[in-house]
């Protein structure tokens, strides 16, 4: 018995290592099939220069600004709703529309993010044109508003879990002393809360960061730095999607894998940010 | 005498001919390639050439229904690199392949139409002709609104192609004669999301396959030229290319099959149904 036990273990440390393994060899991977490009001059040249092939250069320095400016600006909107809409979930609606209004968040969760590219085109993008940004309608704001849409599910069902996780004893003892509801939550639920809301807030960014779709169909791939939230902008994500097809040799195609390991490196770090993260709950009430 | 009586033979003969000329290949005859064919043959590719390669698998499909064709876009990058790496067995192409790409994955050519590159605005617009110069002034940035063209006070919209884009290739060679193309203009992805954009943004403009002009945009002459079938057949209209489809090595089997189609006098028909030019 004790060398099937060992012969588990061995099988399950075997398992992690090699997942383990994979996640590094993926990174090396990725320096290794964009070395060309770094010879060049660095990763930070290459962050710092602009895109023109035509002109030699393979620089991803509008995709980094494209790729943070949307996904901070859908944070920026999205937050605040999805936190009004976990407070209604959780405290204000009506007892029975709670569950099916949960539901209903967990459902939009699953929606494809190409559906809510296809319904911008038609909708957003003329509204955008032709009353708010001018232009094409396909813009930082565009991209921004719909990723916002996209990201909130995740941060309603997080923030409602958070809010739900504070011990009742602490709620009920300020219903005692006659506190309102909003008083409740405000001085009571939201700072318990609030390493849970962060974490929720952490993997919107992720998803963000990481979503092609939209930005491809409506950010309009621009390669110039944009300058305004109405300017048309190209996400790192996007990038990719689009020089994917160039000629395997040439230069164009190995900036995509620079843009990878920038990718690779701000979803290391979101990891690591959660983690921590993650001990600080224990230390507050524990 | 005898001349009375040959002149009437003479076009009877050509008339009887042509009958039995227009029987042998007859549709249904020229999908007899198809029969007794099983397997698959995957198509990917040149966003241009997806009209005529759908068509010609739907009939396909009539009279054999045991094969599989799948088609997909994605660019004539696209083609040419997955059929060099023979993960489909035939890559569709809007430009010729270089000859790199040709010795590199060993390619075989097939041309099988020709197709204009036309610039297209939306139908409101009342800027439906412009110069050669103008044109690429547009492109590069320099003129911005559409007033310095006779059309309304708005901010002229840039449509692009991607990078592996065959159509972008002929275009920005041929009609902006590799002029700039202004960092700011959008890109969009294949031929259908031109023309979807285009469409949809009264103040755009953009271009694409002359095969996918309809009504859902306006074509734009260029020098006085329309990028219509008939000039891209007189070679009024110079900015054109061959389709291609590609193999990686001599084609076999249903594969073969599906390209010999395309060249019978029925695959060219569904060539110039769909706004081609064909080769025969």
């Amino acid at each position: 018995m004790a060398i099937l036990s060992r012969a588990v273990e061995r099988l399950f440390f075997l398992a992690a290592a090699g997942s383990a393994l994979l996640t590094a060899a993926l990174f090396l991977l990725l320096v290794h099939l964009a070395l060309p490009l770094f010879e060049q001059g660095g990763l930070l040249a290459l962050l710092r220069s602009p895109w023109d092939p035509g002109a030699g250069l393979y620089g991803i320095y509008p995709m980094v600004v494209g790729s943070l400016s949307i996904a901070f600006l859908a944070l920026l909107i999205g937050f605040p709703l999805s936190l009004g809409g976990a407070f209604f979930i959780t405290t204000f609606a009506p007892l029975p529309l709670r569950r099916p209004l949960l539901n209903l968040v967990r459902l939009l969760t699953g929606i494809p993010t190409v559906v809510y590219s296809f319904a911008a085109l038609f909708l957003l993008v003329p509204f955008m044109r032709e009353h708010l940004t001018g232009g094409a309608g396909l813009n930082i704001l565009s991209a921004a508003l719909m990723l916002a849409l996209l990201i909130a599910p995740t941060m309603i069902i997080f923030f409602v879990d958070a809010i739900r996780r504070v011990p009742s004893s602490y709620t009920q003892a300020a219903a005692a002393l006659g506190g309102s509801p909003a008083q409740r939550l405000v001085y009571i639920a939201l700072p318990l809360a609030w390493p849970g809301i962060l974490n929720g807030l952490l993997l919107a960014l992720g998803r963000a960061m990481g979503d092609t779709m939209i930005s491809l169909m409506i950010a309009g791939n621009a390669v110039a730095a944009p300058e305004s939230v109405t300017d048309g902008a190209r996400t790192l994500t996007a990038h990719i999607a689009l020089v994917i097809a160039a000629d395997v040799s040439s230069l164009e195609f190995q900036s995509i894998f620079a843009c990878g390991i920038l990718l690779y490196l701000f979803t290391a770090i979101l990891v690591l940010t959660l983690r921590l993260l993650g001990r600080l709950p224990e230390r507050h009430t524990g | 005498m005898n001349r009375s009586l040959k002149k009437p033979l003479v076009p009877f003969a050509v008339g009887v001919f042509s009958l039995f000329f227009f029987l042998s290949t007859a549709p249904a005859d020229d999908l007899d390639l198809f029969r007794g064919h099983k397997g698959a043959v995957n198509i990917s590719g040149g966003t241009a050439h997806i009209p005529v390669m759908k068509e010609v698998a739907k009939r396909a499909l009539t009279v054999n229904p045991d094969i599989q064709i799948t088609i997909a876009g994605g660019g004539t990058g696209v083609g040419i690199k997955q059929v060099g790496e023979q993960m489909v067995q035939i890559g569709n192409a809007g430009r010729k392949p270089t000859e790199a790409e040709i010795k590199q994955h060993g390619l075989v050519l097939f041309q099988w139409a020709i197709d204009g590159v036309g610039v297209v605005v939306n139908p409101k617009n009342k800027v439906q002709a412009l110069t050669g110069s103008q044109l690429r002034d547009i492109y590069a940035g320099k003129i911005a609104n559409w007033k310095e063209l006779g059309g309304a006070d708005r901010v002229i919209n840039l449509y692009t192609r991607d990078e592996a884009s065959g159509t972008r290739e002929v275009f920005v060679g041929k009609a902006l004669k590799k002029g700039a193309v202004s960092a700011k203009a959008n890109v969009v992805v294949s031929n259908g999301a031109m023309k979807t954009a285009i469409a949809n943004d009264p103040f755009g403009i953009g271009y694409v396959s002359v095969g996918h002009i309809d009504s859902s945009v306006a074509p734009v002459a260029l020098d006085g030229v329309a990028p219509t079938e008939e000039n891209v057949r007189d070679g009024k209209y110079k900015v054109a290319r061959g389709l291609f489809s590609l193999t990686a090595g001599q084609p076999q089997g249903l594969t073969k099959a599906f390209l010999d189609y395309l060249f019978s006098t029925s695959g060219q028909r569904i060539v110039i149904d769909k706004g081609f030019i064909p080769v025969r």
